[in-house]
């Protein structure tokens, strides 16, 4: 698999999903393919739906690509779902819901495990958006996993955020307090047919006024609360996804009207060098001190009391860096 | 670094609605450590294809009780074959007789063909074993 980067600028699929693959088992050296690639990406919409498991995003996900796709618009998907802490392993069932696509060459669907990381989407988001990106895709959507609070990972890699509600989940207007508010760009109501679906629908209304109210409405932007049909009618539900795939593209246009496009773009980025360093300085350091051993007695020393994590920090950090923040 | 987590591809295809075993499976595969990725009943050969190379799987497994055996495994194989994925391998599951089954394997269009009652830890204990000698 040479040359990866190099064949996924030339549109393989193929290698375009093996390069993904790379950065999810942490092959040595695959960051070169990330350089190859990085000065073509930029260019695609990046859409997150978020909202808790069962709450039909994959579904909505699958009806959104029609609704480009009937635009002529490419659509590829990043679609993630957890990893089993215990064994490693993970059941990836989000494709189910999209499989009527499978043969459509303008849509590309890749599933992936969260391998651990926190936040609600794998660590090779980032990259596998950059690689659907210089793929040249129009829109590319990330489903997250769906595990409430911690959902927040995905606005450092969406343009438009998408929360996606149903009625009867209980505490759902709770989760909305702790914090999906701040990210949704538009609130979805899904599952009509569900019972309390209209007063979910006015609950939210509420709450979007209620915080426009307190904070003011953010930048000009006010969130809409869409009530998509029950999939049960699939002629109503595709017309609404189509309502709904009108309103992410106003919302990117609003942000590229108003020069948000490039704040957004910047805390990405930001997220990005975050990470990269972390890959580059940290994880190294780490797994030195795993395969030395010295991880272990230094667990070892801190059970007995004979030092604590920040002084064995400092140290670690005394001996790597030769340069250190704050110190002169 | 980490090494390859092994991710493969389950379906059944045809008219065929028996899908506990298939599921079964999926379950002890996932438990086993591997990222799978099932695509549930109905599907057709190139479905199937296009989902193995999207997904950048190592493997495709197919359960198969009803007939139609003789033509899905090996257009399966020639698909990929052409679409550039020789490497992605193809496995069977269920209900045929053992000497087509035999004849599958023999001709290429299955590395491998477990027949009905076969443990799961079998299928497991081959699946790592082929792709440890890839490496
Ligand atoms: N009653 C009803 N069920 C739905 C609707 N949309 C999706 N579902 C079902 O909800 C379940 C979970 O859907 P899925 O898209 O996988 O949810 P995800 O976990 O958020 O991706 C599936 O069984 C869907 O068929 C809807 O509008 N009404
Ligand atoms: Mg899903």
């Amino acid at each position: 698999m040479k040359e990866l980067g190099k064949r996924v600028l030339a549109g393989d699929i193929r290698a375009a999903s093996r390069l993904i693959r790379n950065l999810e088992d942490q092959i040595t050296d695959t960051y070169i393919a990330i350089q190859e690639i990085f000065k073509e990406t930029g260019k695609s919409h990046v859409i997150g739906i978020t909202g808790a498991p069962g709450a039909g995003k994959s579904t909505l996900t699958d009806e959104l690509i029609a609704a480009y796709r009937k635009q002529d618009k490419t659509v590829g998907v990043l679609a993630v779902d957890p990893t089993s802490p215990f064994t490693g392993g993970a059941l990836l069932g989000d494709r189910i819901r999209m499989l009527r696509h499978a043969e459509d060459p303008g849509v590309f669907v890749r599933s992936l495990a969260t391998r651990g990381a926190m936040g609600g989407i794998s660590k090779a988001v980032g990259e596998g958006i950059h690689v659907m990106d210089v793929l040249g895709k129009d829109k590319i959507i990330v489903e997250t996993v769906g595990v409430g609070q911690q959902e927040v990972e995905i606005i450092n890699h969406a343009h438009t955020v998408i929360v996606v509600l149903v009625p009867g989940m209980g505490d759902e207007i709770q989760a909305l307090k702790a914090g999906l508010m701040e990210i949704a760009d538009i609130f979805v109501i899904n599952k009509a047919d569900r019972e309390g679906a209209g007063k979910l629908y006015k609950e939210t209304m509420n709450m979007v006024q209620m915080s426009r109210d307190k904070y003011g409405v953010s930048k000009g932007w006010v969130t809409p609360v869409l009530l998509v049909e029950s999939v049960l009618e699939p002629h109503k539900f595709a017309e609404s996804v189509e309502v709904l795939r009108d309103k992410i593209d106003e919302h990117y246009q609003f942000l590229i009207d108003n020069n948000l496009i490039s704040e957004r773009m910047r805390r990405k980025t930001a997220a990005e060098i975050t990470e990269a360093i972390w890959g580059s300085v940290l994880a190294p350091v780490l797994e030195q001190l795993e395969t030395s051993g010295e991880m272990k007695r230094m667990i070892d020393r801190c059970l007995l009391k004979e030092t604590d994590p920040y002084s064995l920090a400092e140290e670690i950090a005394q001996r790597f860096m030769k340069q250190r923040p704050g110190t002169s | 670094m980490g090494g390859r987590v092994i991710r493969i591809v389950l379906a059944k295809t045809g008219l065929d609605s028996h899908d506990r075993g298939v599921r079964l499976v999926a379950r002890s595969l996932r438990d086993s450590g591997m990222e799978v990725i099932y695509t549930g009943l109905y599907r057709t050969v190139e479905e199937i294809a296009q989902t193995a190379i999207q997904e950048d799987a190592d493997i495709v497994g197919i359960s198969m009780h009803t007939g139609g055996y003789q033509e899905t495994f090996p257009r399966l194989r020639e698909l990929l074959d052409s679409l550039g994925a020789g490497d992605i391998m193809v496995i069977g599951g269920g209900v045929i007789p053992e000497k087509d089954a035999r004849s599958l394997e023999k001709s290429g269009a299955v590395a491998r063909f477990f027949g009905p009652g076969t443990s799961v830890a079998v299928i497991i204990q081959w699946i790592q074993d082929v792709m440890s000698a890839r490496k």
